[in-house]
Parts: structure tokens; sequence; C-alpha cells
């Protein structure tokens, strides 16, 4: 099984979940969270005072999946999140041990 | 008695009270999320303060008979409002208590400004124990000087003395310019330099938390205000008409002038500086409300919005930390309104003064510096030697780590927004971090 870990432009979310409920993928798990890459942050004022903003917001999106499944669910990602410009994220992906299904107890790719 | 009058009068007082959440609001969405409860809680707790305080002897001192040189009325006389709720006692064409509500308002606002200077940093019992000495040892006397005319009977005779701005000296402020925005501007510059600057202030970034909270007060604010000036005319007829409409012009003119100065400066017009630009309008209008025609009404507006926007920026040269720019605002908006009637009153407006450039010369001009120079002293020095006091007993300011932790939850044990993990069954959790915090385990929640 592969942990596929994305941080994306939270406008493109509605359009990763498409791509990836599109290949069968039933689930994933959304936080909202800031980070700074090389888009760098922005420039706010207030009464005339510059603020720098270097954190900007991004969604990070976990799927875990099977192993055959990864590297198509991992483009799917990618091009859904794609808009061409600077600050449009990361996906990484890493290998996951065992997974537990809590209501039944059931195990690996059961779980999944 | 005047049954239109009386209803105007009393409408009023209930725009001119909405003005005070609506500071809070104004007020709250520029601090940063751990002292938003604590910055509304300073201007709500003035209300029952300075409520209590009016009708015990406030409105007395006030308005009350002068005590001798127009400079404080007698405390006593009508303590508790005693014989002003007959049917017989009446202000000009409306009954006495309607005038003691119109006037209660005032003496709130006035005070509540002053938090703004203030903003993340003081503890909240000396600050009800402030609101209570100032509004007694400074406002009530300046209100006093400001808008307690002599009472004259059909033959022209003077049978109750008031206060010596509006009677001795004859300077114009309409609605307190003077008496609430000085007062409260001076006051702030005090209170900011006596407490000191917030800890990580200039160098850390202090942004508003919501903007639209600041809009929503600026709103709320600006409908209020036309009971504020347009409700001194204590008539609903031509003056408060003509006041209502020049309150409009400067309050419009004066955002367009702080968002051109944004626009010039920083690049781009923003929603905090039209927010700003409407109170410092708003501000500057009000001395002059019933002094000026709309030309004038409109040049006050627009040299005060300009004016403020360059002034907020004052306190990091100087360094002092008046953190939501009671000074940049109120002080050098109220300056400005005050002193620009003494150029631009026109006699064909409601109160018929001419000014400088309306062919008056200088005497209003004149009359109008000492008024503002006159409430400004006395102002600095009492809050000084009040804040002083306080501070050196009681103490005034949060201990730094309270500081740094957040107002809010020190001194009110509560937090304005959940965001995320607040689920209810989640509150044994959010309980033990109340209490870390609060240091007592006495807490609401735990109540409940």
């Amino acid at each position: 099984m592969k942990l596929i870990t994305a941080v994306v432009q939270p406008d493109t979310v509605p359009a990763v979940q498409q791509a990836l409920g599109e290949l069968g993928v039933l689930g994933m798990t959304l936080a909202e969270v800031q980070g700074y890459g090389r888009q760098g942050g922005h420039t706010e004022v207030y009464r005339g005072v510059r603020h720098s903003v270097e954190l900007v917001s991004k969604t990070r999106l976990d799927v875990v999946v099977e192993d055959e499944s990864a590297e198509r669910a991992v483009t799917a990602v990618a091009d859904a999140a794609r808009t061409g410009t600077v600050g449009d994220g990361k996906v990484w992906v890493t290998t996951v041990d065992t997974a537990v299904r809590v209501r039944t107890g059931e195990r690996g790719s059961a779980a999944v | 008695m005047n049954s239109g009058d009386t209803a105007w009068v009393l409408v009023s007082a209930a725009l001119v009270l909405l003005m005070t959440p609506g500071l809070a609001f104004f007020y709250g969405g520029m601090v940063r999320d751990k002292s938003v409860l604590n910055m509304l809680m300073m201007s709500v707790s003035s209300i029952g303060v300075v409520g209590v305080v009016w009708l015990l002897y406030g409105y007395s001192a006030a308005f009350g008979p002068d005590l001798g040189a127009g400079l404080l009325g007698d405390p006593l006389r009508h303590f508790g409002l005693a014989g002003l709720l007959g049917s017989g006692s009446l202000q000009q064409t409306v009954p006495s208590a309607a005038y003691v509500a119109f006037q209660a308002m005032f003496a709130i606002i006035a005070v509540a400004l002053i938090s703004g200077a203030i903003a993340d940093r003081a503890r909240f019992g000396p600050w009800l124990l402030f609101v209570a000495l100032w509004v007694t040892v400074v406002y009530l006397p300046v209100a006093h000087w400001v808008f307690n005319a002599d009472t004259e009977d059909a033959a022209g005779n003077v049978v109750q003395r008031g206060g010596w701005i509006v009677n001795q000296l004859g300077a114009v402020d309409f609605a307190g310019g003077t008496a609430v925005h000085i007062n409260a501007g001076a006051a702030g510059l005090v209170l900011a330099l006596l407490l000191g600057k917030r800890l990580g202030w200039p160098g850390e970034p202090m942004r508003p938390h919501n903007v639209p909270l600041v809009m929503l007060g600026a709103g709320l604010l600006w409908f209020g205000w036309f009971g504020f000036n347009a409700g001194s005319a204590l008539a609903a007829g031509t003056t408060s008409a003509v006041v209502f409409v020049t309150t409009l012009g400067a309050t419009c003119a004066a955002m367009l002038g702080w968002m051109l100065v944004e626009r010039l400066r920083d690049g781009r017009a923003t929603t905090l500086g039209a927010a700003s630009g409407i109170v410092a309008g708003l501000v500057a209008i009000t001395p002059a409300c019933s002094a000026v025609t709309v030309p004038g009404a409109l040049v006050v507006g627009l040299v005060a919005g300009a004016l403020c926007a360059l002034a907020v920026g004052l306190k990091y040269r100087l360094g002092f930390d008046d953190s939501l720019d009671v000074v940049g605002v109120h002080l050098v908006g109220g300056l400005a309104g005050t002193l620009l009637v003494g150029l631009f009153a026109s006699d064909s407006a409601p109160a018929g003064v001419s000014g400088l450039l309306y062919g008056g010369g200088f005497g209003q001009l004149g009359k109008q510096a000492l008024a503002a120079v006159a409430v400004l002293a006395y102002s600095l020095v009492l809050t000084l030697v009040l804040g002083w006091l306080i501070s050196r007993t009681v103490g005034f300011r949060l201990p730094a780590q309270h500081e740094i932790d957040g107002v809010d939850g020190v001194e009110h044990a509560e937090t304005a927004y959940h965001f995320g993990g607040g689920a209810p069954h989640h509150r044994t959790a959010e309980t033990a971090h109340a209490t870390t915090r609060v240091g007592t385990t006495q807490t609401q929640e735990t109540a409940r």
C-alpha cells in the first residue's frame, strides 16, 4: 500500500476529488494547512503599514491506495491540481506498512 | 413640550447607544484573535459603568446649575435624577429625562473610544475603575463646559448658568468634537504612553484579525452618528435636517480622501482604509455640522480623511503604541473639525457664525483654538494623574505572560473562535486547556 500526500491550491480540491473518484479511490483526508515554497508569501497593507505574509494557505490531502493504483493516482492528483502557476504544490508517495479499518478490525488491503 | 422633538431625541438616544457596540466591533476586528473579546468588553462594559454613574450624579455634574466660573455643575442638585422626572421638567421642548438619556450615550462612547489606544494589554478590573474615574473627573466637567448652555427665561434673563466654552467663550462645538473626540483622543495618547508598547510592537506583525467586523462596526457607527449629530439639535426641524446632510457629505468625502491617500501612497485603496475614513469624517464634522454649508462640509470631510490617513503613521515615527489609532483618528480628526469651523463656518448655516473664509475674520478661529487647547490640556493632565494612580495602586497593565497568552483567556476565561476540534464531546480536553490558562478550576465550563 502507498500513502499519497499532496499539498495543493485549495481551489483545486474539487477537481482532485473528482479525478480520484473516477479511479475508484473511495476516501481521502483533507486538512487546511499553511506553508511556503518557491511561491513565497505576499504583502498586505493595513493603515499604511506593510505586513509581509510569508505563509500561504494550502490544502493537504492524504490518500492510501493499493500499490498497483499508486502511479495512476499520483498522475491524476497532479494533473487535476495543476494550474500552471508558481504555488501549485507538491505530491509525494510513501510506503505504508499496514492499515486497519476501525469498525471491523480488517487489516491490510481489505482495510483501504 | 413638543412630541415631535421628544420622539426625535428619544430615537437619537437609542441611535447613539448603538454606536458603542458598533465601536466595539470596529475595534474588535482590528485586534488579534486572542484579544477580540476583551476589546468588545472594554466598550460594552463602559455602557454599564457610565450608565450608572450618569443616572446617579453624572448628569447633574454636567448639566446641573453651575457651581461657579462655568467649570462644573452641581453633582447633588439632580442626584438620582431628583427633580427631573416630573411632567414640568423640560430641556427646551423635550422632557429632561429624554435629554438625560441622550447625553448619557455621549459620556458612554467618549470613554469607550479611549480603549482602542491600549488594546491587548490592559487588565479588565482596573479598566472599569478607570472608566468610572475618567468620566467623573474628566468627562463631566468638560461636558459642562461645552454642552451646558445657559438657561434663559422668556425675557432673556439667565435663570441657570452653564459652562464657559459654550456661553462665555462662544466656540462652536455642536455635538462634541472637543468634549468627546479631542478629550478621548488626548486620554488615549496618555494611556498608550503610560501602559507602554505591546510586546513585540512595532517589529511583529499585528494584523487585524477580522476586517469585515471592522466594516460592520463602521457602518453601525455611521448609522448611530446621525443621532449623535442631528439629535444634538434637540428638535425635529431644519437644524437637525441640515446637520444630517452635512454629516452625510463630510463622511462620504472623508472616505474618499482616505482611500485616495492609500491609492497614491500604498498602491491600493483598502477596506480598512474606507472604514477608517468613514470614522475620521464623522469625527471631524461632529463639531462643525451646524456651522458649515455643504461645500464646507465636503472640504472638512476631505481634509479630515486625508489628514487622518497620514496621521496614523505618526505613532511609528514617534514610537508610541496607540494600538488602534485613537490619536490619529479622534484627536487629529477632532482638532481638524474644531479648527476648520473657524475657517469654513458660514452664517447661512444654522449656527449663524462666519469663519475666516466666509468674511468673519480671525475671531471665530481663535475661539475654536482656545476651546480645543483647553480641552486637550485638561484631558492630558487629568488622564495622566488618573492613569498614574491606577498603575501605582492596583496596576493597569497585564503581566507579560498573560499578554502573550492573550487577554481573552486570562481576563475573561473565554475564546472568541473555536476553529476545529470544538466538538461538544471534547469538552473535557477544552476545560483542561482553559483551566491551565486561567490558573483556576472554577471556569464556566467546569460549572456546566
